[in-house]
């Protein structure tokens, strides 16, 4: 069974490939009635330990504009509150007959473990600090679709590399399409040994904002306050944060992505959200097609399952 | 007349090699250790030793029994079968159990389930502080009478200084070993495996060596000052051998143990997320185990430890981050020192047996030297056979086996218990 875990096992070839399937996607997106028949009859099951609203919606949106059959497992009311082991639930899920899992989980390797034990397809929507691959995947896509191509451009990531899937996504996705990654962030907010990461780090916001194509901001969660990562949201937003003298100095047709949802005021200031190089809206109308086009790549290859009987010499 | 001969191999303890047989009296003690001894028509048991080595029985000084608390994992009687299948005749009991083995009558209690098993001497450590809170002392004398001779927090290092202090100077006088988990938690807390390349690549939060090792370079400070035995439990790290090497170098007297894993596997192992691979400390680094083996074979660690520590399958398929730390070893220790250290065989029996008895002063029945009047504890040894680990093929109600699938190299073919056999051709009879 065809996976998607994380980044490095697509390749450059395997992203260019979910990236052709979405360019089909869109243009069906565009559509008065934006939905086709291609996985009628499939099963499409969001199973999300961690909420995540926004993601969610995203899966279930394309699977449904694909005509698959969506089931949203909701945790939070669950057998799982009562202590059902992530095994049980697999199982019991299973036995429903089902074709992919979408699961978002707060530990990393979760989705690895489910697909040992699952005979479904799964898709990873977000490992603990690990992996979230069609991020990934919708951020290239928008990317590619303001530069042309990403062989030779600069990437800069901005603010908590250490506890971002998104970011570990997004260096393994920029990288194998020929873009360079430089990590901005102080110390405390880069993961411990960056032994081997195709990455450059500086500690200078303002030194690279000149010389970059794509500057991704990365949300600054709140709680790492109180881990004294950083001293204080007022001190990370003048050191990292976007505002509109900064923004000034991005090169032309540089864009500034972030993954959603913004912390207005601390990444990025309120008054610049609107500026035309700002792609966030255009990252989540992509994901909607992105996400069709993986579960179309992982599902549409085989023949819709029929009730017919099979041949007795089978 | 003897109970029992062992014919056809060769001896090694703290004296050296020798081609003898073993003849065990009725009482199980050794009766006789010479050239050749002829059984025939005497009624004795004969357990053939041709091709295999003779050596005292194993002592481990770290092993998870699980009893009381967590009797599903592990049981007194299960735990000791392993260590009987492992060439042990003596364990060392951690105190992490539920309640924790902290007062007297949890130490009975201990030491009377191991009795009644009958397959090893259970000895028990307890615990430092109080249900392991690292708040009040436990009554150390009280413990040490009933024959504690090592107290440890395992499973967490005590936090505070001053009372780590206290505890050493309190425990001078009392002729045990003051061991420790070293943990500092504030460093470590939140993490789950070794903080480095693989933590970062992985998005699992890192537990970093300097929590292992600023609790060393503590205990060594508080140990010179209070002259109390310091023992220093399953040291994972570059840094930590280096203190220990250093105190030793400068005449402190102090013991440390490595774990087989500590030698064995790397954090590399955690990449498919695979909780049978968290443990704690973790594995970590090759430069880690490089220096593990270097502290075996210079001295600087006294002893090999199992950190024999059973776990459910259900908990060991938890996400990483929820599943408890701990593996099994008391089955496959002397095999994993045979093939990846490269030492001779004796040394590695002494680390084995009369090394670590002597830093729980039970070498007088277990290790050291296989003379007449001596406790029959024994093992042999077949240091050449070759077997493929299988995690079902043991005697622990656990499976948490991270060693599923590889050849080892030595095997322990029959284990003597106080001059009973426990276990005979691989197999427990007992």
């Amino acid at each position: 069974m065809k996976h998607l875990l994380a980044i490095d096992e697509l390749g450059a070839d395997g992203i260019a490939e979910i990236h052709r399937l979405a360019d089909a996607f869109v243009e069906v997106n565009r559509r008065p009635i934006p939905k086709v028949p291609t996985l009628r009859g499939r099963t499409v099951v969001s199973l999300f330990f961690e909420d995540s609203t926004r993601t969610r919606l995203s899966f279930e949106t394309a699977a449904k504009r694909l005509s698959a059959d969506t089931m949203t497992f909701s945790v939070g009311t669950s057998s799982v509150k009562k202590g059902e082991s992530v095994r049980d639930t697999i199982e019991t899920i299973e036995a429903m007959g089902i074709d992919a899992i979408v699961v978002r989980h707060g530990s990393a390797g979760v989705p690895w473990q489910i697909a040992r034990w699952s005979s479904a397809a799964v898709i990873n929507a977000g490992d603990g600090w690990h992996q979230h691959p069609t991020q990934a995947l919708l951020d290239t896509y928008t990317a590619l679709g303001h530069l042309g191509s990403l062989d030779g451009r600069r990437v800069a990531i901005v603010g908590d590399i250490k506890h971002s899937r998104v970011a570990r996504s997004n260096i393994a996705a920029f990288t194998l399409l020929g873009a360079e990654v430089v990590l901005v962030a102080p110390r405390t907010l880069l993961p411990p040994d960056l032994t081997d990461w195709p990455v450059r780090v500086v500690s200078d916001l303002d030194g690279v904002l000149g010389d970059v194509d794509v500057l991704y901001l990365l949300r600054m969660q709140r709680e790492r306050m109180t881990e004294s990562l950083v001293p204080s949201l007022r001190e990370y937003a003048r050191r990292f944060g976007l505002d509109r003298e900064r923004a000034a100095r991005l090169g032309d047709g540089a864009i500034v992505m972030h993954p959603g949802p913004m912390n207005r005021g601390v990444e990025i200031a309120g008054d610049i959200t609107e500026l035309p190089n700002v792609v966030v809206t255009e990252q989540v109308a992509n994901g909607v097609a992105v996400r069709m086009a993986v579960l179309f790549w992982l599902l549409g290859a085989d023949p819709v399952p029929t009730h017919e009987e099979e041949p007795a010499d089978a | 007349m003897p109970e029992l001969v062992i014919r056809g191999g060769t001896v090694i303890d703290a004296d050296g090699e020798r081609r003898v047989d073993v003849a065990v009296a009725a009482d199980g003690t050794i009766a006789a250790v010479e050239p050749e001894i002829d059984a025939t028509g005497t009624g004795a048991t004969v357990v053939d030793a041709a091709g295999c080595v003779v050596a005292p029985g194993f002592v481990d000084l770290h092993t998870h029994l699980r009893e009381p608390g967590k009797e599903e994992a592990e049981t007194i009687e299960s735990g000791t079968r392993c260590a009987a299948r492992g060439g042990y005749t003596a364990v060392v009991a951690m105190p992490n159990t539920t309640p924790a083995i902290d007062s007297a009558a949890v130490v009975r209690q201990v030491l009377d389930a191991g009795r009644a098993a009958g397959l090893v001497d259970v000895h028990t450590s307890a615990a430092i502080t109080i249900e392991r809170a690292g708040e009040h002392l436990t009554p150390m004398a009280e413990l040490a009478a009933l024959g504690v001779k090592l107290f440890t927090d395992d499973g967490a290092g005590v936090q505070d200084d001053r009372l780590m202090r206290r505890a050493m100077e309190y425990g001078a006088d009392l002729d045990v070993a003051l061991a420790q988990h070293c943990e500092v938690e504030a460093l470590a807390a939140g993490g789950h495996m070794h903080e480095g390349a693989w933590s970062s690549r992985l998005g699992i939060p890192g537990i970093p060596v300097e929590a292992e090792e600023l609790m060393v370079a503590r205990d060594l400070a508080l140990a010179r000052r209070t002259g109390a035995r310091a023992h220093f439990q399953h040291l994972s790290t570059v840094g930590s051998v280096e203190l220990v090497r250093a105190a030793k170098a400068a005449g402190q007297q102090v013991t440390a143990e490595a774990t087989t894993h500590h030698f064995t596997l790397t954090d590399a192992c955690c990449a498919a997320y695979d909780a049978v691979f968290k443990v704690n400390p973790p594995l970590r680094t090759a430069e880690d185990v490089a220096a593990i083996k270097v502290g075996l074979a210079d001295g600087t660690i006294d002893a090999i430890a199992t950190d024999h520590a059973p776990h459910t399958t259900e908990s060991k398929e938890l996400p990483f981050d929820q599943a408890p730390p701990g593996m099994l070893g008391l089955e496959t220790a002397l095999a994993l020192a045979i093939t990846e250290l490269d030492l001779p065989l004796a040394q590695i029996i002494g680390l084995l047996s009369w090394r670590p008895a002597a830093i729980v002063g039970i070498d007088d029945d277990h290790g050291g030297h296989l003379v007449p009047g001596r406790a029959a504890n024994l093992c042999v040894i077949d240091p050449a056979a070759t077997w493929v680990v299988d995690p079902d093929a043991t005697a622990s109600r656990s499976r948490n086996n991270p060693y599923a699938g590889r050849t080892l190299t030595g095997r322990v073919r029959h284990t003597i218990y106080r001059g009973t056999p426990t276990v005979l051709d691989g197999e427990a009879c007992r």
